[in-house]
């Protein structure tokens, strides 16, 4: 992955808000991930136009310029290798 | 109907309860297809009065305000339903994973598009076989080549994809062939369940009943191809747990995670708990689904570990299985409460592997004197209608 990589959600999952949960899942055929507070916030920023690097620009501004890079990245690479996002270019 | 997994990550907290994540919706009795190990009850000739359109979206709408999420659209057939797309699009809008689990008899192309429009997020196909002569005579239509195509649409139209075989003494042998078929037709899940015993299954486990040694070459297979796919293709093969010596958690634990609604709206869970003998089998036309599911003495009976008898009270395994599956423990020692006798701690462990092996000699026996075996007995009306008179 490279940061001017855009990542995407998967045709093959859902990602949504579940009030019962109080947490962001992913959910696939016949099954559901529950995600970590902050999993949730980086897919939240999935939207098929921005970038790597523009994501971890949104986040740290949205944690007072917290340095998220690193987790960020981890978070995707996992999130790849799972099949729930994909990279375009 | 077929096997279900949740695959999720959901334990069992001591503390609270947890909502019904899983919603089975059981729409029909009805089926064109006549499989000899279908789980449905065997009085299905029975029940006639399925739930109308707007009892189920009742259903839908208070199960969801409970926390369900995954919602299973099962039978039965469910494209026996009219219905079908109403229901679909007010899942969709209620915010469920809508799976819907088919023969695919009664689907074509467009019916695929309808559904794909309300807001359908996957399709389970189940098949019987990797062959068209064999998967036509278990499931007693010509449904094969229909079922490749409905496979094919199914992709094409950018689903999930999972199908569905069960296992059984007829077709274990054919794994190979089975995955391959899978590969071929690029489903992104493959579900390989071997049989369990309910229903119309419990009639033909003597002539379903794999052996040892077709489950031992079986698991070889599908161990290879699960490395060979990884990434590609997710294989879940389903050990028969009568051949081990710890049971399934059942259901992730009775009330703990699943809800069936039967096509009469029974209220069930697990979806052969009819079996259980003095359950009051609430039913949604006269309670709430909150009632059912946190109140009612049915969904309370063997709901945490309390109800527990020796062994499996006092066994530092038990938040791990729950004891096992209550149907089973039912079949095999005459009491629900039992330890599953599949666990090697259950004082009727050994008699249940004298049973299989029994089993297993007999089949051995009758293939040796060219004893043509007992017929298999067809899921249908009729053969329904000759078992409650008997
Ligand atoms: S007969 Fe076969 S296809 Fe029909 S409900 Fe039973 S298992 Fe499913
Ligand atoms: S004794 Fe009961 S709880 Fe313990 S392993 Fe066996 S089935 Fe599970």
């Amino acid at each position: 992955m490279n940061k001017d990589q855009i990542p995407s959600l998967s045709q093959m999952f859902r990602f949504q808000w579940e009030e019962a949960q109080n947490s962001y899942v992913i959910l696939y055929p016949e099954g559901m991930v529950k995600l970590s507070g902050s999993a949730g916030e980086i897919m939240k920023q999935l939207d098929g136009e921005a970038t790597v690097a523009s994501i971890i620009q949104n986040l740290s501004d949205l944690f007072d310029g917290a340095d998220v890079g690193d987790d960020v990245i981890a978070f995707l690479s996992e999130a790849e290798s799972n099949g729930w996002i994909e990279f375009k270019q | 109907m077929d096997g279900l997994s949740l695959n999720n990550s959901n334990s069992l907290d001591k503390n609270t309860l947890n909502p019904p994540l899983w919603l089975l919706a059981e729409l029909t009795y009805s089926c064109p297809l006549q499989c000899p190990y279908c789980s449905n009850p065997v009085d299905i000739a029975n029940y006639k009065n399925e739930l109308s359109t707007e009892e189920w979206l009742e259903v839908l709408r208070d199960a969801r305000k409970m926390g369900a999420t995954q919602l299973g659209f099962s039978g039965g057939e469910p494209l026996v339903r009219k219905d079908l797309e109403v229901l679909i699009a007010e899942s969709r809008k209620l915010g469920y994973y809508t799976n819907l689990i088919t023969s695919g008899v009664g689907m074509d192309a467009k019916r695929i598009a309808a559904f794909k429009e309300a807001g359908l997020d996957h399709i389970q196909v189940s098949f019987q076989a990797s062959d068209a002569e064999l998967n036509n005579f278990l499931s007693g239509t010509d449904s094969f080549k229909h079922k490749l195509e409905m496979a094919r649409q199914v992709k094409k139209q950018g689903y999930p994809m999972v199908l569905n075989f069960v296992l059984h003494r007829q077709n274990t042998d054919q794994i190979e062939d089975i995955i391959k078929l899978a590969i071929a037709l690029e489903a992104d899940y493959l579900e390989l369940a071997t049989t369990q015993y309910y229903g119309w299954a419990n009639h033909n486990k003597e002539q379903l009943m794999p052996t040892r040694e077709q489950i031992d070459k079986a698991e070889k297979v599908a161990h290879v191809y699960q490395e060979k796919m990884k990434n590609k293709m997710r294989i879940y093969y389903i050990v028969p747990d009568y051949f081990e010596d710890r049971p399934k958690p059942c259901m992730n634990g009775w009330g703990n995670v699943f809800l069936t609604i039967t096509p009469d709206g029974t209220a069930l869970p697990c979806h052969s708990a009819r079996l259980i003998p003095n359950l009051e089998l609430p039913n949604v036309k006269d309670h709430s689904i909150d009632w059912i599911w946190k109140d009612s003495p049915d969904f309370n009976k063997f709901r945490g570990f309390e109800w527990m008898k020796e062994p499996c009270r006092s066994c530092d395994e038990k938040e791990k299985d729950f004891g096992g599956c209550r149907c089973q423990a039912l079949m095999l020692t005459g009491d629900a409460a039992n330890t599953d006798p599949v666990c090697a701690k259950s004082p009727l462990h050994t008699k249940l592997v004298d049973d299989i092996k029994n089993i297993e000699l007999n089949a051995q026996n009758n293939a040796k004197k060219g004893i043509e075996e007992k017929p298999l007995v067809f899921r249908n009306m009729r053969s329904s209608k000759s078992l409650i008179n008997n």
